[in-house]
């Protein structure tokens, strides 16, 4: 199989590697960088597991062809603890009980975040909306909603004092 | 039997509070980092991956099955078909008497469902067994189906599974599970009204986030490691989403066999298209109810005719059949009861555990006759349930007597939130005695 080259940064690093011409980026996060992480569960869009950020939009990396990504920032849950410190929205999760089996609990942490990095304030339908695309069949939606409020204000409170 | 534990001794406490309050789950913080390691969150060199070809017919009679342009694929490793299989027929719950043995790992005489196993892929990536499936060569003879459980049990309907000669499960001797209470014809006589209803539901799939599968690694000395997302061993491991649909063990001996045959590590992981057509789903239900009642409210027999669409193999359908004749006639003490609880096999996927099995299909059925009789004799359904409602020390249709009971309880607690106002006299009673 035809070998392509990509280069992009993931969580803060730069990577280059060397991968089958048509595999998808979710491929490439969990079997060649064993970055697991990243979940599949439906490899056709449908379920949001598999949910990353690319250059500050969250996106679905089972349709996202690897070697369209040279260039790009990439996140995955990796890369949002820093120091050990957890996320407003990991901590928020965690005493929320927004997780239950925790297998779309990734996929629905980088959609929130991409919200929250572009909307400090949103509102209730805000946060639906940016969920929407990500499927949970055990915790239910409303304790995520929730979650993603409290983690919203949180960060906000943290603004405020550190201003 | 005898529980090792009194699980009502503390259950009329005042100081229980834990009931909605959050509290922290021990495995959450794997959760929010990415770091719970389900089953497929490993790598092995020198992976196989399995794919499997399976019948496009809901029944049929396998003519012959060629492999060699699979083979020819590049990167297909095997095809394993029945032949390979040194121990085909078998099923899940042996252990608590549910036999015979009627599901084969891979068809090889007929196909009794769509979608069933018939050869496995084995190649060196998924693309790879994909193609090598499409490349397997089955002829197929079409036999009648029958999908109806009812039209399953007339007399020349299709022999579904030939393992059990017709098409249900019996129990030690008998065609249906049953539970006899008093003398229901009796009670239905002596009822002021008698009524009859149908209840049916239709399969149910549980659809977890994360599909079935596992993978199988060869160890030293002849031992295998299975990385799996069965709920059959361990409740609580990290499973993505389980809720009954993973208690099967389906996937496992294929990819065993497979493991064993090639000395490789092999992945066996349902797609999302997989997960809805073949992994078992809550099986449909249909419920006569036919109920004698007395015009100041009581109900004086209750007669059910359930029947429960087990699929095309046994799987956990004949456990949950015998569930579903316990919970009747409900958390309701009538004198006179009859339960025939029929588990029947017809050519649909196989149908299996999902939250509750046996008992929430009837719930549903038994909850709706409880308003339709209600309504009948123009009594509030609340005051209903509570004058029917059984208490402790009564005696259940299926001869256990009730301890902890708590129906009158949750009535009253859900009219109170519901600002339900309940008959004077209903306040009064109590799950603990009976009053004068």
């Amino acid at each position: 199989m035809t070998k392509v080259a990509v280069q992009f940064t993931l969580n803060d690093e730069e990577q280059n590697e060397f991968v089958d011409s048509g595999s998808t980026l979710l491929a490439v996060l969990r079997g060649k960088l064993g970055l697991y992480s990243t979940k599949a569960g439906c490899h056709q869009g449908s379920c949001g597991a598999c949910t990353v950020i690319i250059d500050g939009e969250p996106r679905l990396s089972c349709l996202t062809l690897a070697q369209r990504c040279t260039g790009r920032m990439i996140t995955t849950i990796e890369g949002l603890t820093r120091d050990g410190a957890l996320h407003p929205l990991q901590q928020a999760f965690m005493e929320g009980f927004a997780a239950q089996c925790g297998f779309c609990t990734p996929g629905m942490i980088l959609a929130a975040k991409s919200l929250l990095d572009r909307n400090q304030s949103p509102s209730r339908d805000d946060v639906i909306d940016a969920i929407s695309g990500n499927i949970c069949r055990c915790t239910g939606y409303e304790p995520i909603i929730a979650a993603v409020l409290a983690a919203a204000e949180q960060m906000r409170a943290e603004m405020k004092k550190s201003a | 039997m005898e529980y090792r534990k009194d699980y009502f001794t503390d259950a009329r406490r005042e100081d229980l509070t834990e009931v909605g309050v959050t509290r922290r789950r021990s495995d959450v913080l794997g959760h929010v980092t990415g770091k719970t390691q389900y089953y497929a969150d490993r790598n092995f060199a020198g992976l196989l991956h399995l794919k499997m070809v399976r019948s496009p017919h809901h029944h049929a009679r396998i003519k012959s099955i060629d492999t060699s342009k699979a083979l020819k694929v590049p990167g297909v490793l095997r095809v394993l078909t029945a032949k390979d299989v040194p121990q085909n027929i078998y099923t899940i719950l042996c252990l608590i008497q549910v036999e015979p043995n009627d599901e084969p790992v891979l068809a090889f005489d007929k196909v009794r469902y769509r979608g069933e196993q018939v050869a496995a892929v084995l190649a060196d990536s998924e693309v790879a067994a994909r193609a090598g499936a499409g490349r397997v060569k089955v002829v197929y003879e079409e036999l009648p189906a029958v999908f109806d459980v009812e039209e399953a049990l007339k007399p020349g309907a299709p022999l579904v599974n030939e393992y059990h000669g017709r098409n249900y499960f019996t129990y030690e001797g008998h065609h249906c599970r049953r539970v006899r209470f008093g003398n229901v014809d009796e009670g239905l006589a002596a009822a002021d009204h008698v009524i009859e209803e149908m209840y049916q539901s239709s399969p149910i799939e549980h659809a977890p986030t994360e599909t079935t599968g596992c993978i199988v690694v060869p160890d030293q000395n002849d031992r295998y490691t299975c990385y799996s997302n069965t709920q059959a061993l361990y409740f609580t491991l990290a499973v993505g989403g389980g809720f009954g649909g993973k208690v099967d063990v389906i996937t496992e001996p294929i990819a065993f066999l497979s493991a064993m045959l090639t000395k490789r590590p092999v992945k066996y992981e349902y797609t999302r298209e997989e997960e809805m057509q073949v992994s078992s789903p809550r099986a449909a239900e249909r419920i006569y109810i036919k109920d004698g009642l007395s015009r100041d409210g009581r109900i004086l027999a209750r007669k059910v005719r359930l029947y429960v669409d087990a699929g095309a193999y046994s799987r956990h359908s004949p456990y949950g059949t015998t569930k579903a004749a316990a919970h009747m006639p409900g958390p309701y003490t009538i004198p006179h009861v009859s339960v025939d609880c029929h588990c029947v096999y017809t050519n649909r996927t196989p149908s299996s555990a999902m939250r509750g099995f046996g008992v929430t299909i009837g719930d549903f059925a038994l909850e709706v006759q409880m308003d339709k009789l209600a309504r009948l004799i123009g009594m509030d359904p609340m005051e209903f349930r509570i004058l029917n409602a059984y208490r402790d020390g009564d005696m259940k249709a299926h001869h256990k007597q009730v301890e902890g009971a708590a129906l009158i309880e949750c009535v009253k607690a859900a009219s109170d939130l519901a600002h339900w106002p309940l008959a004077e006299r209903c306040k009064a009673m109590s799950s603990e005695k009976r009053e004068a």
